[in-house]
């Protein structure tokens, strides 16, 4: 049997909430379903997150995994411009950073595609 | 002995639902059990901005919106011994106790209340602590405010004095919730694994709505009922530090995913969140749905706490100034790069410059306009979007030039440019540091206020 994968947005599998301390952000990323937490755990490693906020040039990105929460939480630091009381961008918390991991795509396995969330809002 | 007790939350933030409190209180009072309600209103910098109206008015200098908040509840929360804990005092916690004892007698109750200082560091003392600590605090004439992260100490303290109402500056935020616990149940401030899951309990209550369906809601994905009318939580912590978190009447949520994404905010290591009190662990937490919007979360512990207290300082952050002017129709986004180019290249260069996109790229480009060269790529095209340019610098009056560069976009700007809105305000910033847990005096202090 062949594996075939099918692309998806972490958004589609996956909830996340960022919090700030100074120039320091974290985002929370939580499997829907504890069947897709190995996916997160394989698919978002650290250099991928590092990646997908390379223009923002963290200067460390740790994640930590809590399996027991079907959760990761990353903690990257220096991307918030200077923190709360230092930047001239609209969102200086960071508040809308965790909507941007999770427009992040991953290849899903078919046989989890089933545990994903599809769209039934309107557009 | 009391074997369990109830801590709702009342506030999340200074900005947050003035009419949020009320159910907490009704449900309180209606569960008969013994109960608390904290209010958590002190971000970062409100205690600077309440420093700020101290030295305006020295009447003032607590939390703006005390009154109203407090209002609809304090009577029946006295008389039920449901005990009040906030940290609206902020940079004025006399002067809050002061319009408590006043509200009382307008409600014609007689009321304990609590008042915690010791935590501004910024007398002559205090900064010389800071400057022992730190080689980068600004200058002392640029300070606004520096305040140490007190712990529940001197909370219980005034809470075995009787209190009813405990008004503090700043405290740590799990601590408003951790106070009552120790003062309830007698758990000893090297209990850190009660101390571990009282200050979890407190995190996932500290701030109001975002652990019942606030800050949640991502339609189609994860709906919230009623989003309109949510129930701020209510925490039911036993005296072996279990806890079982639910949320008062109205609407909302309580389940697995809000608790996870609440439990994780502002998280590093998940198995050291350090407080004045405990470096709790939740690196083995596990979520429980009990359904019935009732979540219980297992598995978390706690260490020894840090030898050190945060301290945060505020300072004269120079001047912030934000200019805005919209496109619309064909070109719409070309204009308004010309318009951005147009201002970069016109104000002053000794104040930081940034542009954004409303419309396309509103909060994620960078200071120096990089993330401009790929704006094709972020979103669909669109052809009504808002150019915004922000300065900040400390001479006003070269971040006023740069604002007026904005405005010139009028007659002097690409074609078509419109709604152009100017604002400038003075900036506090904020730093913090880490002194000497022997440094820090808390003191207590607990007045009666006799009416009736």
């Amino acid at each position: 049997m062949v594996d075939s994968t099918t692309e998806m947005q972490l958004h589609a599998i996956a909830h996340a909430r960022t919090g700030d301390k100074g120039n320091r952000l974290n985002i929370s990323l939580i499997a829907y379903d504890p069947a897709l937490y190995p996916l997160l755990a394989a698919q978002v490693t650290e250099a991928a997150v590092a990646k997908r906020f390379a223009w923002r040039k963290p200067s460390s990105v740790k994640r930590y995994l809590l399996p027991k929460m079907y959760a990761l939480n990353f903690v990257l630091d220096d991307v918030l411009d200077g923190g709360v009381t230092q930047a001239l961008n609209l969102d200086s918390h960071g508040k809308t950073l965790s909507f941007h991991l999770l427009g992040m795509r991953v290849p899903v396995p078919e046989n989890l595609v089933k545990y994903a969330k599809l769209a039934h809002a309107k557009s | 002995m009391v074997e369990r007790m109830l801590i709702g939350a009342g506030a999340g933030y200074s900005g947050d639902r003035i009419d949020a409190p009320i159910a907490v209180v009704r449900d309180l009072k209606a569960s008969g059990e013994r109960a608390a309600i904290i209010f958590e209103t002190l971000g970062e910098r409100t205690l600077a901005l309440a420093q700020l109206r101290r030295r305006d008015n020295p009447d003032l200098g607590y939390e703006p919106k005390l009154k109203p908040l407090l209002t609809p509840v304090l009577k029946d929360c006295v008389q039920s011994k449901i005990a009040i804990i906030g940290n609206f005092g902020a940079g004025n916690p006399p002067a809050a106790a002061k319009v408590i004892g006043d509200l009382a007698t307008e409600l014609g109750t007689t009321v304990r209340i609590g008042v915690v200082t010791g935590d501004d560091m910024l007398g002559p003392e205090g900064i010389e602590v800071l400057r022992a600590s730190s080689n980068d605090l600004p200058d002392a004439k640029l300070l606004v405010s520096a305040n140490a992260y007190l712990g529940a100490t001197p909370l219980v303290e005034a809470l075995g004095e009787g209190a009813d109402v405990v008004v503090t500056g700043r405290v740590a935020d799990p601590s408003l919730t951790l106070a009552p616990l120790i003062h309830a149940f007698g758990w000893s401030y090297d209990d850190w694994h009660r101390l571990g899951q009282g200050t979890m309990a407190g995190h996932l209550l500290e701030c109001g709505a975002q652990v019942t369906g606030g800050y949640f809601a991502d339609p189609g994905f994860k709906d919230v009922p009623q989003p309109e009318n949510i129930g701020f939580p209510i925490a039911s912590i036993g005296r072996d530090g279990g806890f079982v978190i639910g949320k008062a009447q109205g609407g909302g949520l309580v389940d697995r995913r809000t608790v996870a994404e609440q439990l994780l905010y502002e998280v590093h290591d998940p198995a050291a969140y350090l407080t004045p009190d405990v470096s709790a662990d939740i690196s083995n937490a596990s979520i429980v749905e009990l359904g019935g919007d009732r979540v219980r979360v297992d598995g978390i512990t706690g260490h020894k706490r840090p030898d050190t207290l945060k301290v945060t300082v505020c300072y004269d952050g120079g001047y912030i100034a934000e200019g805005e002017i919209s496109y619309h129709g064909p070109n719409a986004l070309a204009r308004a790069r010309l318009a951005a180019d147009v201002v970069r290249k016109r104000s002053p260069k000794d104040i930081r410059i940034r542009c954004d996109i409303i419309g396309v790229l509103s909060v994620l480009a960078d200071d120096s306009g990089h993330a401009w060269s790929e704006l094709d790529g972020f979103g669909e095209p669109t052809n009504d979007v808002r150019l915004r340019v922000a300065f900040a610098g400390n001479d006003k009056a070269l971040v006023e030039r740069g604002l007026q560069e904005v405005e010139a976009l009028y007659c002097a700007g690409p074609a078509a440019g419109g709604g152009i809105r100017l604002s400038l305000r003075p900036r506090i910033a904020a730093t913090s540091c880490f002194i000497p847990r022997s440094a820090v005096r808390p003191k207590v202090e607990v007045v009666e206020v006799r009416n009736g």
